[in-house]
């Protein structure tokens, strides 16, 4: 009985590592896209290795904003991670230097995967084995993507720089069909964004979008 | 350079979250107010950041071929259609335009 659970852990956390290596193949074409370069793109994926966060700072880079705006449009998405940590703590109970590496692994996905598990034994099973295939694919998908976006040239003529709003647009969706509050954060944080960008500098309205969820 | 930058100080400042929240002392923060904050700041964020990256160039607002774009991942969302389906028929369909156009 264990067995059988530890073997569809197993292969959940690899269906899950396969689709996300679809997902970084399109991340790094976005890199790319932006101008960031294969090495670049490649050293974000291996070190930041948090989806949205990622998106986000080749996105205000790529579109011309500051250092300042594409961190701070990182950090803001990173934010959750956090909270999954808080949630982990307890049920991973690691210490000491082990925490080191097992923080880089806490994301959406892995969180995902441990916290469903019946058991503590199982939930650190699948935790480690979700963020061991997941930074695998992570990273390939991100060198493949990058990779190919060079080959191709002029993104926008194979409408590349649509890619990252199309990814996102995606990653919302599970999310809208939650509560109406979700789906007035969304306009409120889309209109407020596109009514800034005349007025301030490129990537801050981005950050200023933040204000919907108050009126949320 | 800047753009390095950008990628070690993100990229440092990520994981500083990651750490936090397995180090910090347990339910520290995990109030529902900042947990409902937290979880609604992507949605926001995310949402802005397809407003301006489908309609922004620089500090200007166009409509262009990227909203043609857009407009057909809309539509692969709304028919259920899985995440490459949904980016592959944005960028064709934004390419296809761009190549009439």
């Amino acid at each position: 009985m264990r067995d059988t659970a530890r073997v569809a852990v197993v292969r959940d956390a690899a269906a899950i590592a396969i689709s996300t290596g679809v997902y970084a193949i399109a991340f790094g074409a976005a890199g790319v896209s932006a101008g960031l370069g294969v090495v670049r793109t490649s050293v974000l994926s291996l070190l930041m290795f948090s989806g949205a966060s990622q998106f986000a700072l080749v996105g205000v880079l790529g579109a011309g904003g500051s250092v300042f705006a594409a961190v701070a449009g990182a950090l803001l998405l990173g934010a959750r991670n956090g909270l999954y940590g808080l949630r982990l703590a307890g049920l991973l109970r690691v210490r000491g230097v082990r925490r080191i590496g097992t923080a880089h692994g806490v994301i959406d996905e892995t969180t995902a995967m441990a916290l469903v598990q019946p058991d503590p034994r199982l939930a650190r099973l699948a935790f480690g084995v979700t963020f061991g295939l997941l930074y695998v694919c992570w990273n390939a998908g991100t060198l493949i993507g990058a990779l190919g976006a060079q080959a191709l040239g002029d993104p926008t003529t194979f409408g590349l720089d649509v890619a990252a709003p199309a990814a996102f647009l995606a990653l919302l969706a599970p999310r809208l069909r939650k509560t109406p509050t979700e789906v007035r954060v969304a306009l409120g944080g889309a209109a407020i964004a596109a009514v800034a960008t005349p007025f301030v500098p490129v990537g801050v309205p981005i950050l200023l979008a933040t204000v919907a969820v108050v009126f949320g | 350079m800047t753009a390095w930058i950008a990628v070690l100080v993100g990229s440092i400042g990520c994981y500083a979250w990651k750490l936090g929240g397995l180090a910090a002392p347990t339910r520290w923060v995990d109030r529902p107010a900042v947990r409902r904050f937290v979880e609604l700041v992507p949605v926001a964020l995310l949402a802005a950041l397809i407003a301006v990256q489908t309609f922004g160039s620089g500090r200007a607002l166009h409509v262009d071929a990227r909203a043609a774009g857009l407009a057909v991942a809309v539509g692969a969302v709304l028919l259920r259609a899985p995440f490459v389906v949904v980016v592959i028929a944005a960028a064709a369909a934004t390419a296809l335009l761009r190549l009439v156009g």
